[in-house]
């Protein structure tokens, strides 16, 4: 069955079932996400994806309602635009987006300045998390989109090391009692890494050539290959520079992993190189 | 589900203070210590235990109850009892202000320095505790504890089997300094109810009845309203509350007709939940409700439960308010062996019953959704809406969500009819209102007034305002300031609607010229800081850069760039965030510039 609704005017049919966004994709608007995963379950906290949906007193996010019969959907509103301008503000001016794809067009094209919040501004600034070899917590980059607290959880790896913790301006990801990750019950599976918009999580190699400035994206090569460990059959892309894998990932609408792997395939190349 | 515990065990004292909430375990696979031959061969736990979830924050109380902390071998052993990831347990404890994950147990008082509070020389008071305080215990600012008629309080909590918690108001030195010791508080002083027994109707039995016994209530005509409903069933108790036109008093001023209607036509199981945490700054009206007519309370649910076909209600009361609680506990003990709960035999059988839930200091989790998932034993974090409570509230069932106020109301739209209770007050607000005054004002109290009244007229009732007035904050933190040129202003919901205002929970807080405005509204901005859950962008930092922007237009900064800053972040806030709080966070700000009250020009 489909449904029909009107975005900017324009009808859209779409499947039952279907959220505003996959409405929004299907109509050809470039809708900013930060929160959303094609792989896990909307949680809407980021808020930049809100549109304007006719008999709705706030605005609306686009990943999480549902399409409706009849609905009358604005994208491209003041209110619309204002509401994504002061998120991305809000984002940028307290969090270190330098390495989140994709953000700095969406602040331009929004017209944001985070800087008039002010130079003395909270930020959530603090070290970096180097607590193993496999990979770092950078939560100055954190946006708390609680991707990777889905991806460890019921969205994926059922594992669950981190949570939520703290509250409201502080609140963080954490383990329990913020113990070390190789003392918690994470299992190295990745996962977050996969999910995370912002590089708040990256490969300890990643870290370590952006570090020694050596990260240089136009000088690798993406490798599709099949993990060669079990009999699964997971999609793995092997970013390669210099000859050296240096991360892997796995494509998210790869109909085995759904994007995410295991320890073996994420972590598991040392012996290749 | 396989989850991997830390490596702390509990001591005896924890594991006691665990089991007294969850019962002893089972097996070994949930936390016993004796490991019995049947253990090898059949799994205990599973499914079953995790279906206990919702006791995760009581199990949490009582740990901090017991040792004044959270400790890592006491949450170990609620994970391994509930097969809850530690790391999950973690986060919900870290949620909770009067939940210590990262310190060991002490006893702690907590004291208002909230904006009612503010101006009686709370800093001194503060002064006096810090110098007075015996090592090992601590003394913490809070936002408002709901005695606001008193004008200063605090909240304290010595743990201990069972812990000593009292609410102290007045709050003076020596009677928080002995609360931290464990002496019993000072007899409570005159119930904050100041207009004569004649002129009340919902508050007609506080200070008459005794908030201790049964048969006292029943004097005073309790469970006639039960006894009716039986006799009629549901069908026409939803009738009577759609005919009463009542509006919800717990903010919102949804018609609570609509959603009784609602629940009752949806598939089962459904439940109710009394919202009694009550956190607004100055809003003590449903704590005088529970206090001194907890029968009331507990009638109006069951009645409720009735109507929508609900068999467990949850009372959700606020964990800073151990009076209320005690005498809702011992008040259910007393109606539960009197068969007027669990089952209920009157002339018709049937099955409903009350659990308490207590919060863990939390603005948030008064939010309908932010409760369900705190009874969960979730974070306290809302929902995106729809789907909305009526349909898929609690354990993702229907729910009926009504604020204490509201419910009491029903006891007489039962027993007079809707329609004879909507000719009191207006067309579109029917009923009367309780109204919270303090601050500065004459006789400060929880008032009653048919809708209609005027705020001036509010104000003249409690013996007016002392000095000369510079603005009364309607609605609370959430509400906004209005000037004294408005004083004509009907405090009905359609009256405070067309004025651009909100009654909200009932505030009515005056204050007089000379207030330090600048600094009131910086605690504004600070509440909505503490108070943010931070699940969404818009008020997670939205409220800090609110509080920055105020900050530095009090401290005399650019007028113009700040004003138009905030108002930029309060639009984004009330467009984008999830719920009530990210939506109301800026208009006593908004207003207070507005009105130039802060007086930087």
């Amino acid at each position: 069955m489909t449904i029909e609704l009107r975005i900017d005017g324009v009808p859209i049919e779409v499947e039952d079932g279907a959220t505003v966004l996959d409405a929004l994709q299907l109509a050809g608007l470039d809708t900013p996400t930060l929160c959303y995963g094609p792989n896990l379950t909307p949680v809407n906290a980021c808020r930049v994806c809100m549109v304007e949906v006719e008999g709705s007193r706030t605005l609306v996010p686009a990943c999480s309602r549902p399409a409706e019969p009849d609905m009358v959907v604005s994208t491209n509103t003041d209110r619309v635009r204002h509401s994504r301008r002061l998120v991305l503000e809000f984002l940028a001016s307290s969090v270190d987006l330098s390495v989140a794809p994709g953000v700095g067009a969406w602040l331009d094209e929004y017209g944001a300045e985070p800087s008039r919040f002010g130079a003395d501004r909270a930020t959530v600034g603090q070290p970096v998390k180097v607590q193993d070899d496999l990979y770092i917590r950078d939560y100055a980059k954190c946006i708390l989109c609680y991707k990777c607290v889905e991806a460890c959880g019921v969205d994926a790896q059922n594992t669950f090391a981190i949570s939520v913790a703290g509250r409201g301006f502080e609140a963080t990801i954490s383990t329990e009692f913020d113990v070390a990750l190789p003392d918690s019950a994470c299992v190295y599976c990745g996962n977050c890494i996969g999910v995370c918009p912002t590089g708040a999580l990256m490969f300890k190699t990643e870290f370590d050539m952006r570090e020694n400035g050596t990260w240089d994206e136009d000088r690798q090569t993406v490798t599709e290959t099949i993990c060669s460990f079990c009999g699964v059959g997971c999609s793995l892309e092997l970013f390669v520079q210099d000859n050296r894998i240096v991360k892997v990932l796995s494509p998210l609408d790869h109909d085995v992993t759904d994007g995410h792997l295991c320890i073996k395939g994420r972590f598991g190349w040392e012996h290749i190189q | 589900m396989d989850i991997q515990l830390l490596a702390d065990r509990p001591t005896a004292e924890e594991r006691a203070a665990v089991d007294e909430v969850l019962g002893p375990p089972v097996s070994s696979w949930d936390g016993a210590r004796q490991r019995r031959p049947v253990d090898e061969h059949v799994a205990f736990g599973g499914s079953a235990a995790r279906a206990g979830r919702h006791l995760l924050l009581p199990a949490l109380h009582a740990l901090q109850d017991a040792i004044g902390a959270v400790s890592r071998g006491g949450l170990n052993y609620i994970c391994e009892r509930l097969t809850i990831p530690p790391a999950e347990a973690y986060g919900v404890a870290a949620f909770y202000h009067l939940l210590t994950v990262d310190a060991p147990g002490t006893p702690v008082a907590y004291v208002c320095d909230d904006i009612a509070c503010r101006g009686a020389g709370v800093a001194d008071l503060l002064g006096e505790l810090d110098a007075g305080r015996e090592d090992g215990t601590r003394i913490e600012t809070s936002p408002c504890l709901g005695q606001c008629h008193a004008g200063s309080a605090a909240y304290v909590h010595r743990p201990g089997v069972p812990a000593h918690r009292v609410g102290v108001a007045p709050a003076s030195a020596p009677g928080v300094l002995g609360a931290l010791r464990g002496n019993a508080p000072a007899q409570a002083g005159a119930i904050p109810v100041p207009q004569p027994v004649t002129d009340r109707r919902v508050l007609r039995r506080v200070g008459a009845v005794d908030p201790a016994s049964l048969d006292s209530y029943r004097e005073h005509g309790g469970y006639a309203a039960l006894a009716w409903a039986v006799e009629r069933g549901p069908e026409e108790i939803v009738a009577e509350v759609e005919a009463s036109r009542l509006m919800g008093r717990g903010g919102a001023a949804f018609p609570a007709g609509v959603k009784w209607r609602a629940v009752a036509g949806q598939p089962g199981p459904r439940y109710v939940i009394c919202n009694a945490d009550e956190s607004e700054p100055g809003t003590f009206k449903d704590r005088v409700l529970l206090e001194y007519d907890p029968f009331a309370v507990i009638e109006a649910m069951t009645i409720a439960g009735l109507a929508v076909g609900a068999a467990t209600g949850y009372l959700y009361i606020r964990g800073e308010y151990p009076l209320a609680e005690e005498r809702l506990r011992a008040a259910l003990d007393q109606a539960r062996h009197a068969g007027l709960l669990g089952p209920v035999s009157m002339s018709g059988m049937f099955d409903f019953d009350i659990e308490i839930r207590r919060g863990g200091g939390a603005y948030i989790c008064g939010e309908e959704t932010a409760l369900f998932n705190s009874i969960e034993g979730y974070r306290g974090e809302p929902r995106q809406k729809p789907p909305f409570p009526t349909e898929a509230g609690l354990f993702s069932r229907p729910t009926l969500v009504n604020n204490v106020e509201t419910l009491v109301n029903v006891l007489d739209i039962v027993s007079e009819g809707g329609a004879a209770y909507a000719a009191t007050g207006t067309e579109s607000s029917t009923g009367t209102k309780l109204f919270c005054l303090s601050r500065d004002i004459a006789t400060p109290g929880v008032y009653e007034f048919p809708f209609g009244i005027t705020l001036g007229d509010v104000l003249e009732a409690a013996g007016g305002v002392t000095g000369e007035l510079a603005a009364v904050l309607v609605g609370g933190a959430a509400g906004s300031f209005i000037g004294p040129d408005r004083l004509d202003t009907p405090l009905t919901f359609e009256g405070a609607r067309a004025a651009g205002i909100s009654l909200g929970s009932g505030v009515v807080m005056p204050f007089a010229v000379g207030t330090d405005f600048a600094d009131i509204t910086r605690r504004i901005a600070a509440f909505f800081e503490e108070e943010t859950c931070g699940q969404c962008v818009p008020c997670r930092v939205g409220v800090v850069r609110q509080g920055e922007a105020l900050g530095r237009l009090t401290t005399g900064r650019s007028r113009t760039d700040e004003v138009a800053l905030i108002d930029d972040i309060a639009r984004a806030m009330r467009d984008a965030s999830i719920c009530g709080l990210g939506h109301t966070a800026s208009g006593a700000i908004q207003s207070a510039i507005a009105l130039d009250l802060i007086g930087v020009s």
